[in-house]
């Protein structure tokens, strides 16, 4: 998913380099237009939200690029830097409007994040028969992502009621395996962090298996640094992508 | 003790300038920081390389001429192991062959040369002939030191390999007993196609292509000793595999023992080509691994927390392994026996990854970050460490994240990746740290691997 945007991401800044207003094949996540150039180069944004679909409550990072701008700010979250990553928690269906100003115009670009309803969210469904969510929806807001401190892939201790929950919800969900994907910030080699990507999801499963939850029902792989969930430079991106995350394995 | 060693490198730039101001001084670089037996820091050869004399008048001749002569000069500079005669101070009279060259003229200043490499090219009916000489200009009374007749289809990339390989004999006969590496290939990571896939170029960045087309992640290129497999790693359903790909077929071809769960990572070829080590967490945790390189004879090698990856064997012995564990927190450089016996560890802090062990076994090339904490990302460079002594010297500086060296078979480069921003370039250097040059403009090239021979 995210290396699709990226590759798209590259595909509408060549778009727009090159002068073509409008793009055919524009995801929702991600739009941008051009205002014809004045006297210098016209800025270029890029917003994307990474997930677009939460359940109320969850986070959703906001990610932005801009060049050749002057000013830059988000409709309801004011100035904000040429490029950056920033977390929120909308509560209802929100579209993110970046305006971004240069010498050469201006551009925008939006980015829509759809809200779900929580009510289901908080208590783990013993009888998922009375859910109204999807099977999807259900296992997102029972089976969250585990973070990790820099170069560790030790389980901390707050990560544990979320590992309780998620176990919870296996155990009353039979049917369901899990894929495991250990994720790394983008600091040091591909190869190492490939091996300690492993060794997270490693101890979230073995997490999981002490809980009880049967092994043949959790495939592990690595990502490494190979499908970053964001692609700043700063503290806040790189605690993102120092993950376990989890996917329904079909 | 380091210190000593990089104060030299700390007067370098005074020394260029002396040399910018007219003045040549070949022993400028006579202060080796060990010996390392690569001719690098020693008096170098001052060669000329003369333009060829195009020979007939068939239309590709001249920029069939012009490919070879700037990559026979290029070749032979950057050998390392040459002082070049700039070719504004080389003799006007183009010699096409012996009788035609005046060696008194190319010896006297200013080209001031000791050895002349010079010859005739023609094309005519779709082939190209060279005609390539190496002459002694110090021994005027028997002054050949190497002849050589080429014969090829007319193309620029026949020119250049003809001329990489006059390059290699002359290398050949005055670089020490080192041959040269001109023929050699550079094995690496591009995503520019979208995927990451594994590709290929000439040593000197030309000729550019793509090996596989997996449509996955293809990384950690290693080519066999012999050229004729690649290893590499790609993930897919069963997740990170060991595959191999088959240069001689065209074609992957299977290997069994790098497919049995896991991640599967980080392939090094020993020095023979008959063992593969490897990364895998097929037992849970990842650890280095060892096969035959036909997916034989299968054994784990290390038994500890911790990840453990990159391996890569002394090619000199093949009796010893260095590679990067995490099992004391940051990763560090790791030596042991190929039994997994012995361990030691050989770097003292920091984060330390991506060995490449010296074709002569002395050394290991790595890149390391010696301030790496949280809130401090710093630099990460590339070193080379001498093994027995543990003395270090660092190689790059304030340029970007450098990582993955991997060493020339001759010994005296290193190729590299180096990333600023978003984008990461192949870049290649003396084993000294000088002359850096890029070789690839994509943005999007790593992981290089530089081929045995």
């Amino acid at each position: 998913m995210t290396s699709r945007n990226r590759v798209l991401t590259c595909m509408v800044l060549l778009v727009a380099v090159i002068g073509i207003a409008g793009c055919g094949k524009k995801k929702p996540i991600s739009s941008n237009t051009t205002a014809p150039p004045m006297s210098g180069p016209a800025p270029i944004v890029q917003l994307t939200a990474t997930p677009t679909t939460i359940t109320a409550g969850d986070q959703v990072v906001l990610s932005w690029r801009t060049t050749d701008a002057t000013s830059v700010s988000i409709d309801g979250i004011g100035d904000v830097p040429s490029s950056g990553v920033k977390t929120v928690t909308p509560t209802v269906s929100t579209s993110y409007h970046l305006v971004a100003r240069g010498d050469g115009g201006s551009a925008d670009a939006t980015a829509r994040v759809t809200v779900k309803a929580a009510e289901m969210a908080v208590a783990v469904p013993q009888d998922s028969s009375a859910s109204t969510m999807t099977a999807d929806e259900q296992f997102k807001a029972s089976v969250q992502d585990i973070f990790f401190d820099y170069d560790s892939y030790d389980v901390s201790g707050t990560s544990q009621s979320q590992l309780s929950k998620a176990a919870a919800y296996l155990a009353s969900n039979p049917s369901i395996k899990v894929l495991i994907g250990g994720y790394c910030d983008e600091r040091g080699s591909n190869e190492y962090n490939l091996t300690l990507g492993q060794s997270r999801a490693n101890s979230v499963k073995q997490a999981l298996v002490q809980a009880g939850i049967a092994p043949d029902r959790l495939r592990v792989v690595s990502y490494g640094k190979e499908k970053p969930f964001c692609t700043e430079s700063t503290e806040e991106c790189w605690q993102q992508n120092r993950r376990a995350g989890f996917s329904i394995d079909r | 003790m380091t210190v000593s060693f990089r104060r030299i490198f700390r007067f370098f730039p005074q020394f260029l300038i002396l040399t910018i101001s007219g003045l040549l001084l070949p022993s400028l670089n006579a202060q080796d920081w060990v010996r390392t037996g690569s001719g690098l820091a020693e008096n170098r050869i001052r060669l000329a390389a003369a333009d060829f004399k195009p020979v007939g008048g068939d239309p590709q001749t001249p920029s069939l001429k012009a490919t070879f002569d700037s990559t026979l000069y290029n070749d032979l500079a950057n050998a390392g192991i040459f002082d070049m005669v700039s070719k504004s101070m080389a003799p006007t009279v183009t010699p096409g062959s012996p009788q035609e060259i005046n060696l008194s003229q190319w010896a006297a200043e200013p080209s001031n040369a000791s050895m002349v490499a010079f010859g005739a090219l023609s094309s005519t009916n779709g082939r190209l002939t060279v005609y390539g000489w190496l002459f002694d200009a110090k021994n005027p009374g028997s002054p050949q030191i190497l002849g050589k007749q080429y014969n090829e289809t007319a193309s620029p990339d026949s020119a250049r390999q003809v001329a990489h390989r006059f390059a290699d004999e002359i290398i050949a006969r005055l670089g020490g007993g080192l041959n040269g590496i001109a023929e050699t290939k550079i094995y690496f990571v591009s995503a520019r196609t979208g995927t990451k896939e594994i590709w290929a170029m000439d040593y000197d960045g030309q000729n550019q292509h793509i090996v596989t087309k997996l449509g996955s992640i293809s990384l950690s290129p290693r080519i066999a000793p012999d050229n004729s497999r690649l290893a590499f790693s790609s993930i897919g359903k069963e997740g990170w595999t060991i595959r191999m790909f088959s240069l001689e077929l065209g074609r992957p071809v299977s290997f069994p023992a790098g497919v049995a769960g896991g991640s599967n990572l980080s392939p090094a070829w020993s020095g023979d080509g008959t063992k593969l080590a490897f990364s895998s967490s097929r037992s849970g945790d990842p650890e280095i691994w060892v096969a035959d390189s036909n997916g034989g004879n299968l054994r784990k090698l290390t038994s500890f927390r911790g990840p453990d990856v990159s391996p890569t064997w002394n090619p000199r012995t093949n009796s010893q392994i260095a590679w990067v564990s995490g099992r004391t927190g940051l990763p560090q450089i790791y030596i042991m026996d190929a039994d997994g016996a012995n361990i030691q560890r050989m770097t003292d802090g920091g984060y330390a990854i991506s060995p490449s062990w010296s074709p002569s076994g002395q050394f290991l090339a790595f890149s390391w970050n010696r301030k790496y904490g949280p809130g401090a990302p710093g630099g990460q460079d590339i070193y080379v460490m001498d093994i027995a002594s543990k003395r270090w010297l660092q190689l790059t500086h304030d340029s970007g994240s450098n990582d993955f060296p991997s060493w020339s078979p001759d010994g005296r480069h290193l190729v590299f990746q180096r990333e600023n921003g978003h984008n990461v370039e192949i870049w290649t250097m003396l084993a000294d740290g000088t002359e850096q040059h890029q070789l690839t403009r994509s943005g999007k090239d790593s992981m290089p691997n530089w081929s045995w021979k």
